[in-house]
């Protein structure tokens, strides 16, 4: 196997401000993100060869984003992976080049959320095409039980691991707060988190991502053209995908306290990348804090922190801005809310902005690695995981 | 071709089981009739009578928001067969006023969740408060014809009277239900008598909602005292029997000084004869109240003692049964004091109406989606109505869902069929949610719930308290109704509580 290893190269990218854009269609949100990808990249429309498109709720076919921007006869592609399907479309586009069919090719996820006329999630995602004759169970109640078990099996109290969560979501807050694209951009305090209505127990408010629309767009290379157009591009460093295929409630020795698909897939990209020991070797992690819970686990199954060891890591500010490995510098998905297509490649786009030292308040002092975790899916077991690791070329 | 020589042997093996027959009734001994198991179902939850009016004494029970007729059936039908072998039962009779489908047998449902064998005579007895006895005296036709071996009858009943009537005070919830056969029997019935009546007394026109009824002073004088008394005392004086002669009446009667009084009139001794009617803790359950009351008199009954069960609705009939010496052996798994005892208090008045889907409350919930899928319903009934799962034929593991191909050992279709439902279990771990769409008042508790013996399932929780939902909680499983969407009565599993466990009661 050859792998992705600095075979592609990110050489623009765009990301609209994330919230409840009541004046804007999904498709205006793909515009507006492709435009600045190609702005940035020093690109015409014309130049761009085939696209991936990821979304989830927005539709069929890659048809209406051509037409929307009037990208003349090339292949447009519809990725769908749930929350891994911005992610998953700009694999697929690396891919692209890397098989040499391509040379210029873009990956866009949109999605507009904020049109189903309510607060809130959607009744019960069910990967399955409903039939309406079974209890699925909405996101909330699904990542809710990842917490009820942790609490549990590290013999947490309610209060200990209501607060460790609660730490999570106002380093999110604080992050996010700089940040001029985020959803919600304001402080929260540890009080606020914790006094906060539950949505599903044990998970509050601020536990919980909000509902948003958005749109982001990556243009991909090869390292030779990227060269061409600007200096400062950066590369895939490794891509892994893994699906579950319901473990976790068909056998019941899974223990609630882990995600497999999480471990698995980044157990292949370390192996991609050559990374041994990720705490010291990744800088920078945005990884799917769909729930604070999620963002706990994650830490854990990266390898971040031991296991169990992630609520101590997240006490002593580990993974804040100023920490040993800053997590979600953006914000996360905590104050970008999650428009399902888009989440991915917004958080490529942080990563991507951290590598040029354009990230403004927010901006690290030190990064050569960085990494981007989606997952999507419910209930644990059921879950898509997708990871990518960036760096210099 | 037909095969001459099975076809004469099955006749002549007819012929001799005819031969039998006639030699035991030449000499005398006829073949015994009877029930041989019984199990009743009363809902977890009561209420008291003065949330609904001021001064009104004693409680009802109150079926949950997601029980109807047909869930309060399967409970009490699973008592009733409690461990026994589901492929003896040969029918399924239902019997109630509260079927959920006007045109639709739910019978089929009831027998398709308990896994009873598919090529069984089922049907279902409605639209009288007599159904009930009606079923189980074809029941006992059918058996004593010799078309039927073990047929189970279950009557149930959840009547909803007008907010603030009569009826919404004396009408609970609940089941019965028997089995009806020839062998092991507990009580053998050695009389019966049926009398119709045609009056308006009660009654509930096509797209009524309540139950209405005529002028109380009429109703009684006119049918109730009219025309049980004379039916009780023509069965007795066929069987040459008295009053006298009965352990305990048990009469229908809409409240308990009706029953004394009515019988007073017939001669049994208020004080001693007459059983109980659960006036003041169940409350009145229509179609089931006669058959209730019979199995809560046999839980109490000795061998060899006599009991007269009566019911009314359009006429009435009336039964004499013996007990037998098995009758203190059959044991369903809850017996009715133990029912009464393990309560909880619905809390107030509008969670009643709101129960009874009286009052709709705007809440902010997730609203749910899309029609149901009917082809999906039926082609995947085996695990939502039995609630099948798998157990690999190759390393064992039990799966539910249904698996093509095994999770742990990857082996391709080779499994066999398990019934998880009535299972107990754990809770491996749960959520509270609050924004959940459904019939449900939020929070609505979600449970990963273990299988003793293997297996996990992701459920809702129902009759539970917020604050006893906890990891290692062990719970049962209750056959409850999700929601109904055009005409569609979606059912589905739930946990709950384990019943026994609550005994002490009324901790809500």
């Amino acid at each position: 196997m050859i792998g992705i290893k600095d075979r592609v190269a990110v050489v623009g990218m765009g990301c609209t401000k994330f919230g409840e854009l009541w004046d804007k269609e999904a498709l205006d949100l793909a515009v507006d993100a492709a435009y600045e990808a190609y702005e940035d990249a020093g690109v015409e429309p014309k130049d761009i060869q085939a696209v991936w498109l990821g979304h989830a709720y927005e539709g069929l076919t890659g048809t209406r984003l051509a037409r929307a921007l009037k990208l003349d006869y090339v292949p447009v592609t519809h990725v769908e992976n749930l929350c891994c399907s911005g992610t998953d479309a700009f694999r697929n586009a690396c891919y692209g080049v890397a098989s040499g069919a391509y040379d210029i090719v873009m990956a866009v996820g949109m999605e507009k959320l904020k049109d189903n006329g309510q607060a809130g999630q959607r009744s019960g995602i069910d990967p399955d095409v409903t039939s309406r004759t079974k209890f699925v169970d909405a996101a909330p109640p699904s990542f809710a039980f990842l917490a009820t078990r942790y609490f549990h099996h590290y013999g947490l109290s309610y209060e200990e691991g209501k607060k460790i969560l609660a730490k999570i979501a106002v380093k999110n807050h604080h992050n996010g707060a700089l940040n001029p694209k985020a959803m919600l951009q304001k402080e929260i305090t540890l009080e606020e988190v914790v006094n906060a209505p539950i949505v599903a127990y044990p998970l509050g408010l601020y536990d919980c991502c909000g509902i948003s629309d958005g749109g982001a767009a990556a243009i991909i290379t090869t390292p030779e053209i990227a060269k061409r157009l600007r200096k400062d591009y950066i590369t895939v460093k490794a891509l892994s995908v893994v699906c579950g295929a319901m473990q976790g409630t068909l056998q019941s020795d899974y223990d609630f306290v882990h995600i497999e698909e999480t471990v698995r897939a980044s157990r292949m990209a370390y192996q991609e990348f050559g990374i041994k020991d990720p705490r010291r070797e990744i800088h920078m992690a945005e990884v799917h804090d769909c729930f604070t819970i999620t963002e706990l686990l994650i830490c854990e199954d990266l390898g971040f922190s031991p296991r169990g060891k992630g609520p101590e890591d997240v006490l002593k500010g580990t993974f804040e801005l100023d920490g040993e490995l800053p997590v979600n510098t953006d914000g996360g998905l905590n104050t970008f809310g999650h428009p399902i297509g888009a989440s991915g490649l917004r958080m490529i786009y942080e990563v991507y902005k951290q590598f040029q030292g354009k990230a403004g308040p927010r901006q690290l002092k030190r990064i050569d690695t960085g990494l981007v975790h989606n997952l999507g899916g419910a209930p644990p077991g059921n879950y898509t995981v997708t990871i990518t690791i960036l760096g210099r070329p | 071709m037909l095969d001459h020589t099975y076809a004469g042997t099955k006749v002549w093996a007819e012929c001799d089981l005819l031969i039998q027959r006639v030699t035991e009734i030449f000499k005398g001994e006829k073949l015994m009739i009877g029930i041989t198991a019984y199990g009743t179902y009363i809902p977890l939850w009561r209420m008291r009578r003065d949330l609904i009016s001021a001064g009104k004494t004693g409680e009802k029970a109150v079926a949950s928001f997601d029980e109807d007729s047909v869930t309060m059936a399967v409970a009490a039908a699973d008592n009733c067969l409690a461990d026994m072998d589901r492929q003896s039962i040969d029918g399924l009779f239902f019997a109630s006023t509260t079927s959920p489908y006007k045109e639709k047998l739910v019978s089929t449902i009831i027998a398709a969740v308990l896994d009873l064998p598919k090529e069984i005579l089922t049907a279902d007895f409605t639209n009288s408060l007599r159904s009930g006895t009606i079923a189980m005296k074809s029941a006992m036709d059918s058996v004593s014809a010799g078309s039927a071996k073990q047929i189970l009858v279950v009557v149930t009943d959840c009547r909803l009277g007008a907010p603030g009537s009569d009826f919404e005070h004396s009408c609970g919830d609940g089941a019965a239900a028997f089995i009806i056969g020839n062998k092991d029997i507990v009580a053998g019935v050695e009389g019966f008598h049926s009398t119709f009546s045609e009056i308006m007394d009660v009654w509930r026109a096509d797209g009524d909602q309540f139950i209405r009824n005529g002028e109380e002073r009429f109703v009684q004088s006119q049918g109730y005292q009219k025309v049980v008394p004379p039916t009780v005392t023509r069965l007795m004086k066929q069987k040459n029997l008295t009053a006298k002669d009965f352990a305990k009446a048990i009469v229908n009667g809409s409240t308990s000084r009706r029953q004394r009084d009515i019988c007073r009139t017939i001669g049994f001794d208020p004080k001693t004869q007459v059983q109980d009617g659960l006036f003041d803790t169940v409350g009145n359950t229509g179609a089931a109240l006669t058959p209730m009351l019979l199995a809560y008199a046999l839980e109490q009954a000795k061998p060899d003692q006599l009991f007269l069960a009566a019911s009314y609705g359009d006429g009435c009939d009336a039964f004499v049964l013996r007990t037998t010496g098995l009758v203190g052996k059959a044991k369903s798994k809850l017996s009715v004091k133990e029912q009464i005892a393990s309560k909880r208090m619905v809390p107030d008045y509008k969670t009643y109406l709101e129960w009874r889907g009286l009052l709709t409350m705007q809440r902010l919930s997730r609203p749910l989606a899309g029609p149901i899928s009917v082809a999906a319903l039926w082609r995947d009934q085996q695990y939502i109505l039995p609630f099948h799962g798998v157990k690999c034929q190759v390393c064992g593991t039990v799966q539910y869902p249904p698996q093509r191909v095994c999770t742990k050992c990857h082996t391709k279709d080779k499994f066999d069929a398990v019934r998880l439902a009535g299972k107990r279990g754990t809770v491996f771990t749960y959520s509270l949610d609050y924004l959940s769409s459904g019939i449900e008042p939020p929070p609505v508790a979600i449970t990963v719930f273990d299988f003793e013996g293997g297996g996990r399932a992701l459920l809702m929780m129902t009759d539970r308290i917020l604050s006893e939902v906890k990891i290692g909680m062990p719970v049962e499983m209750t056959f409850r109704k999700y929601f109904s969407h055009e005409g569609i009565h979606n059912y589905i599993w739930k946990t709950m509580p384990v019943r026994r466990e609550l005994l002490t009661g009324g901790k809500a």
